[in-house]
């Protein structure tokens, strides 16, 4: 009986899970498809066409994909190396230090976290346009510095929770032997606070990855694209779409994640987790 | 009263050693969010109420943006329409397949991680271009559906470019990414007190009134938030149906923002669109009261439980 019920349970898992990662195989055959092969529901391609991944690579006039994976590289390491720092400096600060209004800045942080960014963004833009800063990456470096990027709040608050669980005797015979709040920061809360700080840099690089609408705004001429914005360059740019290069180009595009995914997917289920239940 | 005064004089130390510590680490937070959020919030509210093309300054039109929007604009109430359909249709079948799915994977069977990674995949990938410009390619007249279709004797149609199935296709693209939700629900699942189930099944309680009588009442604080942020998540969609419809075919699927993206960011109508973007906040604030104010119906916390 039990082992009957074990194995429709996994009949059942096997089947979810085959729906949803079918389309994910069929993808990766797709990118080696010419496009009459395109729409067959079989994965794998009559003749691998290699070619569907170089053609792609150089399928936007004057700019290599090289060129677009280096912006984006640019533009994501400056933003998680400020987030992680400006994040934990804040964290620090609600988690361990008594300060007057602590309470209503915690309270407008999770207001914050619920906030629409629509609701600011035009003022931003405003604000952004006149200093310049449109077409530069400045208007997502200067947020993240001031943790007000995309996440930003949520990475504070995941954070917070996670200084909370490191017993407090350290910082206190710290504080005896004469160590500045600083000290306590950069030498003993920091160290332990690794494993959160790793599931903020995985956020921040997923979601900045995937940050469109920042993107599309800020960023407007093609030197400057990220791989986003090369790839809807692509799909808008040609009369009849060459799909085996544009899938073979976007397949490309997720694999930084993918690698990501793979590598850390135990701060992954935490990160998610870690927001609505308390552990 | 000997340690309380003892406690308060380590506080009262404590209060003069950190508070200017204390805003020193805060700082960047606290400038970010007086300049980045809490300025912008009110120069949003103030182009709100004037004619702002960005070239000029502002000019005071007092409530014409506002009565523009809720009397005169087609393009509001179509896309505001849109967006309620897409929200109140994809958020429940987004999280009654997580919970579903998070529950077969909350047992102790071989290959669980296996399983788990196959289906939060799909997940991980997002709102991304990427995802999208595959969901464009599958759902097209003579794609990867419509052949699998085919082969079982049914005839599919143009799922993008006709209006009654376009906006269905987006939210099925959502629907298939319920990975975060289904993770938060797991990690809920696995806290719930196991000697629960045993003492309602000695009593003779079936897996069906189990559901019903102690699964979902426990894990309804867990629905609530997961019900809030996926409502305000989800009036906030742009990218699928800027990427793969374009809000089209015949404005069946043009979700608020991308109107709000366009009136904006291509005609540069800024104050009409800081006036859409207040609307829409109070649109999610109403949304977001209303489950709350109903949670107390249904949702069940511990402490008040009489334990």
């Amino acid at each position: 009986m039990r082992s009957y019920k074990n194995s429709l349970n996994h009949l059942f898992l096997l089947l979810a899970s085959i729906i949803m990662i079918y389309p994910v195989f069929w993808w990766i055959g797709a990118a080696f498809k010419s496009n009459e092969e395109m729409s067959s529901p079989g994965i794998f391609p009559k003749t691998w066409l290699w070619s569907n991944f170089t053609d792609g690579w150089n399928s936007v006039p004057n700019f290599s994909f090289t060129h677009f994976y280096g912006n984006t590289f640019t533009l994501i390491a400056g933003v998680l190396f400020t987030t992680v720092i400006s994040t934990s400096l804040v964290a620090f600060a609600f988690a361990r230090l008594d300060f007057p209004l602590r309470k209503l800045w915690f309270g407008i942080l999770m207001v914050t976290l619920m906030l629409p960014q629509q609701v600011t963004i035009v003022p931003q833009y405003v604000m952004f346009n006149k200093l310049n800063w449109v077409n530069t990456y400045l208007p997502f470096y200067i947020p993240h510095i001031l943790a007000a990027g995309v996440g930003g709040p949520f990475f504070i608050y995941l954070i917070i929770q996670f200084i909370r669980g490191l017993p407090r005797d350290l910082d206190e015979a710290a504080k005896i032997d004469g160590c500045s709040w600083f000290g306590i920061y950069w030498r003993i809360v920091l160290p332990l606070t690794k494993p959160a700080l790793v599931t903020v840099a995985i956020y921040c690089f997923l979601w900045t990855w995937d940050d469109f609408f920042g993107q599309l705004i800020y960023i407007n001429t093609v030197d400057k694209y990220t791989i986003n914005l090369a790839l809807k360059l692509f799909i808008d740019s040609q009369g009849s779409i060459p799909w085996g290069q544009l899938l073979a180009m976007s397949l490309v595009s997720i694999l930084p994640a993918v690698t990501i995914f793979f590598l850390a997917q135990k701060q992954f289920v935490e990160g998610v987790a870690s927001g609505a239940v308390k552990g | 009263m000997d340690t309380v005064t003892k406690k308060k004089r380590s506080n009262f130390w404590k209060r003069w050693d950190s508070p200017l510590a204390g805003y020193l680490f805060l700082s960047p937070w606290l400038i970010g969010f007086l300049l980045l959020t809490f300025w912008p919030m009110m120069m949003s509210l103030y182009y709100s109420f004037t004619d702002y093309s960005l070239l000029k300054a502002p000019e005071w039109a007092g409530l014409d943006n506002y009565n523009k929007i809720l009397f005169k604009d087609s393009l509001f109430r179509t896309s505001l329409c849109v967006t309620l359909l897409f929200v109140v249709v994809s958020v429940p079948l987004k999280l009654v397949t997580a919970l579903l799915v998070a529950m077969l994977l909350n047992r102790d069977i071989k290959g669980m991680s296996f399983y788990r990674t196959m289906i939060y995949f799909p997940s991980l990938i997002g709102t991304s271009i990427a995802v999208a410009i595959l969901w464009k390619n599958i759902f097209s007249k003579d794609g990867f559906i419509n052949q699998l279709l085919g082969l079982v004797g049914i005839e599919g149609r143009a799922w993008l470019t006709d209006p009654s199935t376009a906006l269905g296709t987006l939210i099925l693209l959502v629907v298939w990414q319920f990975g975060s939700s289904m993770i938060i629900f797991l990690a809920g699942l696995k806290q719930l007190p196991k000697d629960l189930y045993e003492a309602s099944s000695v009593d003779g309680a079936g897996k069906v009134r189990q559901f019903f009588t102690i699964t979902l009442p426990m894990l309804s604080p867990i629905i609530l938030f997961n019900l809030v942020l996926q409502t305000i998540n989800s009036f906030q969609m742009f990218t699928q149906s800027f990427v793969i419809t374009k809000g089209g075919p015949i404005h069946s699927t043009y979700v608020y923002v991308m109107y709000l993206y366009e009136r904006g960011f291509a005609r540069f109508d800024m104050g009409y669109a800081s006036a859409l973007a207040w609307v829409l906040l109070v649109i999610i604030g109403i949304a977001t009261a209303i489950i709350f104010s109903t949670s107390r119906l249904w949702v069940h916390y511990e402490s008040e439980g009489g334990k």
